[in-house]
């Protein structure tokens, strides 16, 4: 019988803080798409005699993610310094938090696809700077610093992942709340949101924990859910061929997509942290931390709740119209304008305006369409002023001029035409236009009707009321 | 009338406000007087001693006269136009050598940092620009401050004592100390991280103030130990200090550890006296205490002419109306020279990280195979023997297996030292002083090579007294109270509570002007003789 494997997976995650400026000077933090080396100061480049400042802003942000993930907040944390030397670190040491972080402990609720919940336990949460950039080109290697002091909140979870699926899901669902929460770009292209994992596996119904192995340099999730599960299927073909799993290190090769050792049993280095003497402890007020709370939104898990109890949504809806909070809130807004049937809100949004936004690539906040004129577009469909597919051009119509849906209604004559006469005018040019289909239909071919209501809303630009065009017609055709 | 350049700070600048002199003026005699008296600039060159180096001071490394004279000649301009200038307006100045300034070679007296102009200055220097002081060079210290004697630079040749040319004129601010000292300037901006402003000022006879951590700001300054460093004047009068300390206080937002407490104004609060100024000694400023060779503690005492004069000083101080409360305790004082050593070469080790031969500086010509290859030769051939000892000790000292051991412990230490003066200074407490006289140092300036060469423990204890002001953060100010016997500047400390540098300013200017016809104070310096 072959033997059953646990897997266990502890994930840490280096997180880029959306910051203005950089976490100690006042250069611009984001730099992708500029020239290397060209935000960069005397403080982030390390020359001799310059001093950090702390950026509030990243104490901000880095608090309002410990808050969304329930850890104990220092009041009082420390900054120190971890000493190493390369190219890329210009002071000689990074900055960062050692034994007395801004956050510890708490835990972070997520939902896989299917809907299970998984809770994932927090270890600790630090702020750092980030160091620079190193670029081989054969024998020379570049240094670009513009990244150098870029803020970042390392996260470190507990081993309670059990799949690669978890630790895919964890990232997606992580990376949704630092968009959600307004911290973090989270893009893991462009690293804003990084990745090593701690991979072990136990037979089922062990205590113990196997020996782990890290994997380093994961950059996109899809990577992760593969590294992850070669890892595991790596690990469980060499138990059962008898070795044993050494502690490696490994590198996910992304342009190979595959896992690469990068060296055995961590050679424990020296970092020989001491308090950083240039910053004052991080001081967190009373105050201070209330005004957060009080800034902190609801969060995505606890919307989609409320989508599906208050609000009377399906789970699938509530999910897709939770995915980020633009969404999440232009959905809130057109419901609470339109004040009606909410379900019949979520399908506008998740057919037209989702389908705008995936088509163009552009987000929901970036639209010219408004909550106004959406909720103003179902109403005109409610109340018969135009059809269905009028509405759904119309919101294509409105996002593309800008122009508010009534306007565009009246500028082309949008409106449906109920004046019998015309509709009357037009289905008997149709029907004499056409009297080898009028008599296939003569002949009994019935489901012909609805190619004939199709020509007439067609000349009429979809304007009849096409329950209006239908009984015309019938009579006509009936008729002769 | 005196000479210009004996003039203090104070007395030049009230002359270019009245026009009565002209910036320019005061500042071709500066220079001439470094012409005079200074010999050549220490440099990076293979060092072959000449006779006629031994007859001259060596502080300078750097005169900067272009752009001293453009400053000098923008204040004669704005004085003649009538318009607001600074405090300091027309007053030259020298900086020792880790002051940045902006396009200005900064050495630290190291290889590591060759060819190298920072491209901005320090605060303190951008402060006393704004106040119109003429920076017109730079001088010499100890190779990154390291030492207490300025025989540590790698720029020969060193400083002498323009007292006694064989000696050594302290350190690591000796450049400036003795720049002072023989004219060259009435103001020099030094550092201390544990007497580096006091004891050359005590070795030079003139008046070094090492203000409290957080007064004055550390920004563009090159770092030795950053949670002790702290920059200051040193003048030949201590109002001089009290003018300068005014121009380079406050908080500035590019250096974190400085405070929002308002600064005083020194000068003016000189004239308040010292009636009533409760003023300790403590046994433990009286004697070195070290380990010997069984690990115990054991105390020698100090010079005995330099013991004396702290009860002479104590004598005057109560003539002129303040208390004196003896036996005030500061039993941790003996920690300070070991916990000093640790926690000062740790952060010494990390702050010369960044020398690491790529970004700035030296750089090795050999052929290197990698880049630790390079930096291994770069740092080997730019670092001197100071510098790797400290690089070393603070690598060592700073392993995570020892950090209990060593940083731990040294950190309680520095609490313990801390609560000395909280008890003593406490206005609720059993003391309730203002100030505490001690010794400046254990002995007087001493003989070039014996830094290294002599086991005196008055030599290598010589900053424990200067030490626990650094650890608690605390001001000092060391100020002349006459000559030993064989004819050395011997110096007195009075260190107060934080920010309570108008205080001790008053002390050290009361001790001053009842002092002013004292005998000794005829005596100059022998290069100025």
């Amino acid at each position: 019988m072959t033997q059953e494997y646990i897997a266990t997976i502890g994930l840490e995650t280096h997180i880029q803080l959306n910051t203005n400026t950089k976490a100690f000077c006042s250069c611009k933090a984001d730099s992708w798409g500029d020239a290397p080396n060209t935000n960069i100061c005397p403080i982030c480049t390390g020359q001799p005699g310059a001093l950090p400042s702390t950026n509030q802003a990243m104490v901000e942000k880095a608090l309002m993610l410990c808050l969304a993930m329930n850890s104990d907040i220092n009041m009082d944390s420390f900054f120190d310094r971890k000493n190493y030397l390369y190219a890329d670190l210009p002071g000689g040491y990074q900055v960062t938090q050692n034994d007395r972080s801004i956050g510890r402990g708490g835990y972070f609720d997520f939902l896989m696809d299917d809907g299970r919940e998984v809770r994932c336990h927090i270890h600790n949460l630090h702020m750092e700077e980030d160091a620079g950039k190193t670029k081989n080109e054969g024998n020379i290697r570049l240094i670009d610093m513009n990244r150098c002091g870029v803020p970042l909140v390392e996260m470190v979870t507990m081993p309670d992942l059990h799949s690669a699926d978890e630790a895919a899901t964890y990232l997606t669902r992580l990376r949704q709340l630092l968009r959600w929460l307004g911290i973090s770009e989270a893009n893991m292209e462009k690293a804003h949101l990084r990745c090593d994992a701690n991979v072990s596996i136990a037979p089922k119904g062990s205590t113990e924990l196997g020996k782990k192995c890290e994997i380093k340099n994961i950059n996109s999730i899809e990577a992760v859910r593969m590294a992850i599960n070669y890892e595991i299927e790596r690990q469980i073909r060499e138990i059962n061929a008898g070795n044993k799993i050494e502690q490696w290190t490994i590198e996910w090769d992304n342009d190979t997509q595959e896992l690469r050792k990068m060296r055995s049993k961590e050679t424990a280095a020296d970092y020989r942290y001491f308090r950083e003497p240039n910053l004052m402890p991080v001081h967190i007020s009373e105050e201070f931390l209330e005004s957060i709370k009080n800034k902190m939104p609801e969060l995505p898990i606890q919307r989609r709740e409320r989508f599906i109890s208050e609000m009377g949504l399906p789970s699938y809806d509530a999910t897709v119209l939770t995915a980020d909070r633009d969404t999440s809130d232009f959905f809130e807004a057109v419901c609470n304008i339109y004040d009606g049937d909410n379900k019949r809100v979520s399908n506008w949004m998740m057919n037209e305006v989702l389908r705008i936004t995936n088509e163009t690539g552009c987000a929901v906040s970036e639209l010219k369409i408004t909550a106004q004129d959406l909720a103003d577009i179902i109403h005109m469909v409610d109340q018969k002023t135009i059809n269905t597919t009028t509405g759904k051009n119309l919101v294509d119509m409105v996002q593309s001029s800008g122009k508010r849906p009534q306007l565009l209604v009246e500028e082309h004559g949008l409106g449906l035409v109920s004046d019998d006469s015309a509709i009357r005018a037009m289905c008997t040019k149709i029907v004499s236009d056409n009297p080898k289909e009028a008599a296939s239909y003569r002949n009994g071919k019935e489901s012909l009707i609805g190619w004939f209501v199709g020509q007439v809303m067609r000349e009429m630009r979809g304007k009849a009321d096409p329950e209006k065009a239908k009984a015309i017609l019938l009579e006509l055709l009936k008729a002769d | 009338m005196t000479e210009l350049i004996e003039l203090s700070a104070v007395e030049q600048a009230a002359l270019i406000r009245e026009k009565k002199i002209s910036s320019v003026e005061l500042l071709e005699a500066t220079l001439a007087q470094v012409e005079k008296v200074d010999g050549r600039s220490g440099s990076l060159e293979p060092y072959v001693e000449q006779p006629e180096d031994l007859e001259k001071v060596h502080a300078f490394l750097l005169i900067v006269r272009d752009h001293a004279m453009a400053k000098a000649k923008e204040v004669d301009r704005k004085i003649a136009a009538g318009e607001p200038v600074g405090a300091l307006a027309g007053v030259p100045y020298s900086a020792k050598d880790v002051y940045c300034t902006k396009g200005i070679r900064t050495t630290a007296a190291s290889r590591i940092l060759e060819g190298w102009k920072p491209p901005y200055s320090s605060t303190v220097i951008e402060k006393m620009d704004q106040a119109d002081a003429v920076l017109f060079g730079k001088v010499n210290l100890d190779e990154f401050t390291f030492g207490g004697t300025t025989e540590t630079t790698a720029f020969k040749p060193t400083v002498r004592n323009p007292w006694a040319l064989d000696r050594v004129p302290g350190g690591s601010s000796g450049g400036s100390a003795a720049a002072v000292s023989a004219c060259e300037g009435a103001i020099s901006l030094g550092t201390d991280t544990g007497g580096s402003i006091r004891e050359p000022a005590a070795f030079t006879g003139i008046v070094g103030l090492k203000p409290t951590y957080g007064r004055v700001s550390r920004y563009g300054v090159i770092p030795f130990a950053s949670s002790m460093d702290t920059m200051g004047p040193l003048t030949r009068t201590v109002s001089d200090s009290a003018f300068v300390l005014k121009e380079i206080a406050g908080f500035d937002p590019r250096d974190n550890t400085t405070v929002r407490v308002p600064v005083d104004d020194y000068l003016a609060d000189l004239q308040k006296g010292i009636k009533g100024l409760r003023i300790g000694i403590s046994p433990d400023y009286l004697k070195i205490t070290y380990l010997d060779d069984q690990g115990n503690y054991a105390s020698a005492p100090v010079d005995p002419e330099i013991e004396a004069s702290v009860w002479k000083a104590a004598d005057l101080f109560r003539d002129l109306g303040a208390e004196i409360i003896e036996d005030v305790p500061m039993s941790n004082t003996k920690y300070s020279v070991p916990a000093y050593f640790v926690i000062s070469r740790i952060e010494a080790y990390s702050n010369l990280q960044r020398f690491d031969g790529l970004k700035y500086g030296h750089t090795t010509q050999q052929s290197v195979k990698d880049m630790y290859d390079l930096y291994y030769k770069s740092r080997g051939e730019g670092f001197g023997y100071q510098a790797k000892l400290r690089l070393l000790t603070g690598m060592f000292a700073s392993q995570e297996k020892f950090y209990e051991k060593y940083y731990r412990r040294a950190q309680r230490a520095r609490a313990l030292m801390r609560r000395d003066f909280d008890e003593a200074f406490n206005p609720q407490g059993k003391y309730r002083i203002d100030a505490i006289l001690t010794p400046s140092t254990p002995s007087p300036a001493f003989r070039f090579g014996d830094a290294v060469a002599s086991d005196s423990l008055l030599i290598q204890f010589a900053d424990q007294f200067t030490t626990p002001m650094n650890f608690a953060g605390t001001p000092g100010i060391s100020f002349p109270c006459g000559l030993s016997s064989s004819g050395l500047p011997i110096g007195l400390q009075i260190t107060g509570y934080d920010y309570c540098e108008s205080k001790i300013l008053r002390a050290a200017f009361a001790y001053e002007q009842a002092t002013l016809d004292a005998d000794w104070r005829k005596i100059k310096p022998v290069v100025l003789r």
